[in-house]
């Protein structure tokens, strides 16, 4: 089972929420679209400046394959307060553990309405429709 | 190139393996009432020779910068060159695998387009000043502006671009075009009395671009280390427009500390072809690799571990990134630079430097004869230049043209056309290592009769 202490977007992003923080990161079914399977095959990632507002749904950055290339997006409004620097020169640590050690960026919360956000279940359940 | 007929025997015999009687069976599935029945209204057609004949008839109403009817010289440059090209080029860009070769996207089959690519990139990178280059975009103007979109995605919001005057009038309409539906505002900063670029105030922090050219199309060097520095002051992308030739002598780019480098490469091994086609320069910092637009080649090895090229970072490209592509370049003028690259290649850092001081050296012959006549006067002097100047004449440039029309040569562009606020008294005049001393010395007595000749103001 997925982890079910966080919400989800439809395009494969997860974000966990810390009293007024969110963590955010992509879910292992991501990765597997993007890379083929392979764990070298993430191959570059793009993310925001410390400091940067974004809003609800908005792209931060891109996440980058052999073959492909795919907007990050984030689930809630904030504000980046930290970005993950561990994984800009080893993506392969996305791959390998994209729920604790691949998270992408930390946002201040803006808005903590979860309510247009999938919960564990919705998100397997859409998993279950895609196949 | 090989020579594939098809014979009425290859033509049967190919009929024969598909089983149908004519070419006319091929086509039964499109219904009856939709084919043509009657022949084309065209002519028949000529014979080789007859057909030979017209089209040398037609060419020989052109009127080219180097033959008959203006055998005598040109003088004509404000931002297409008439440089040497040396026979190699034509030679090698002929080959049918050069000709013939399209877009490398299968490295496996274009193994030499590539490594051509390759090369061609490490020169402009090495001309420009700069760590990477791209495989060419479509001509100078385009890379300028793509240039500036790039630095506007580089730079977050700032929506003003600083342009200089002085930058050549068909870069600033092409950026214009392309800016058109950004929401990029462009501001346009003056020519100085000096003939240079007056940043003034306006570079900004709502700047996100600086755009220069140098030499200017004055002819004027300007200052480039300061508009480098003035840039990046403000936090904004710098961008030089170089002319390749020029580089032979001139301190590049790079070297002035420009954060991206552009360049029409039409100098560099090709006719000025009315107008073109031609090539264009893209070159920057390793950095900005993710934002830079075109095709770019890389090193790399085979399955076999030999070494091979093939394209690189095609996820920035539109047809992997689509609406967000940094560019929806998709192609080049692939043989053009081609023969930029043969060029380069052939002249190599010193043989390009020993051009480029051909030309200085014709234009500052020309330019002391030329200034010394009585009534006519160089208004840029002080500033400096390299193959090309403004000529204040006694009487309008117009004029001067016409008389040196009259005498067999073409002369320089009457700056009116593009500096109206000018005056209609300044001539733009080019020297390139084509133009022989004889030429300039007869320049210089046909200007000196003109003025003796014309009623005095």
């Amino acid at each position: 089972m997925r982890p079910d202490d966080r919400f989800y977007l439809p395009s494969h992003e997860w974000i966990k929420i810390n009293g007024d923080t969110g963590i955010i990161g992509i879910t292992d079914f991501a990765v597997e679209e993007l890379s083929s399977g392979n764990e070298g095959d993430l191959v570059y990632c793009d993310l925001p400046e410390t400091g940067r507002q974004l809003e609800d749904g908005e792209t931060f950055g891109e996440i980058e394959s052999v073959k492909a290339v795919a907007d990050l997006n984030t689930p809630l409004a904030g504000e980046v307060i930290e970005v993950n620097a561990a994984i800009e020169e080893h993506l392969e640590i996305v791959a390998e553990d994209p729920w604790e050690r691949g998270w992408m960026v930390k946002i201040k919360l803006g808005n903590k309405d979860t309510s247009k956000l999938l919960d564990a279940a919705a998100y397997e359940d859409l998993l279950a429709k895609q196949n | 190139m090989p020579f594939i007929q098809n014979t009425d025997a290859d033509r049967a015999e190919m009929l024969a393996a598909i089983g149908v009687k004519s070419v006319d069976d091929l086509f039964e599935q499109i219904p009856a009432e939709l084919r043509l029945k009657e022949a084309l209204p065209i002519d028949a057609g000529l014979s080789e020779n007859e057909l030979r004949a017209e089209v040398a008839e037609l060419a020989s109403w052109n009127s080219p910068l180097a033959g008959a009817p203006h055998s005598k010289g040109s003088f004509l440059g404000a931002g297409l060159y008439r440089h040497f090209i040396p026979t190699v080029v034509d030679s090698l860009q002929g080959r049918h695998e050069f000709v013939t070769a399209y877009t490398p996207y299968q490295p496996e089959g274009s193994q030499g387009t590539l490594t051509v690519f390759f090369e061609f990139q490490t020169m402009v990178a090495e001309l420009l000043g700069m760590e990477i280059a791209n495989a060419s975009m479509y001509d100078g103007c385009s890379a300028a502006a793509e240039a500036v979109i790039m630095a506007a995605n580089m730079v977050r919001g700032r929506d003003r671009v600083v342009v200089s005057r002085g930058v050549h009038p068909h870069t600033r309409r092409t950026l214009e075009t392309y800016l058109r539906w950004t929401g990029i505002e462009l501001v346009e900063a003056p020519l100085g009395a000096n003939g240079r670029t007056e940043l003034g105030g306006l570079v900004d922090d709502s700047t996100c671009a600086v755009l220069v050219q140098n030499p200017n199309t004055l002819g004027v060097i300007e200052d480039i280390e300061g508009v480098a520095k003035a840039s990046r002051e403000a936090g904004a992308v710098s961008i030089c427009s170089a002319y390749p030739i020029s580089l032979g002598l001139l301190k590049s780019p790079g070297r002035a500390g420009f954060d991206i480098a552009v360049a029409d490469g039409q100098s560099l091994g090709n006719p000025p072809a009315f107008g073109g086609p031609s090539f264009g320069l893209f070159a920057c910092a390793q950095e900005h690799v993710r934002r830079m637009p075109g095709r770019i080649v890389g090193q790399t090895v085979d399955g076999e571990g030999r070494r091979g090229f093939a394209l690189t970072f095609q996820t920035r490209e539109q047809h992997i990134r689509r609406a967000k592509a940094s560019s929806n370049i998709c192609t080049n003028n692939a043989l053009i630079a081609l023969r930029g690259a043969i060029y380069m290649a052939a002249a190599g850092p010193e043989g390009l430097r020993e051009v480029a001081e051909h030309c200085l050296a014709k234009a500052q012959y020309a330019a002391k004869a030329l200034g010394d006549l009585p009534g006519f006067e160089l208004p840029y002097a002080d500033s400096g230049s390299f193959n090309e100047f403004v000529l204040r004449c006694p009487i309008p440039a117009a004029q001067i043209n016409r008389a040196i029309d009259q005498a067999g040569m073409i002369g320089g562009l009457d700056l009116s056309r593009w500096y109206p606020e000018l005056g209609d008294d300044l001539l733009l005049l080019a020297f390139t290592e084509l133009n022989t001393r004889e030429e300039i010395d007869r320049l210089v007595t046909t200007l000196a009769n003109i003025a003796a000749a014309a009623p005095v103001a």
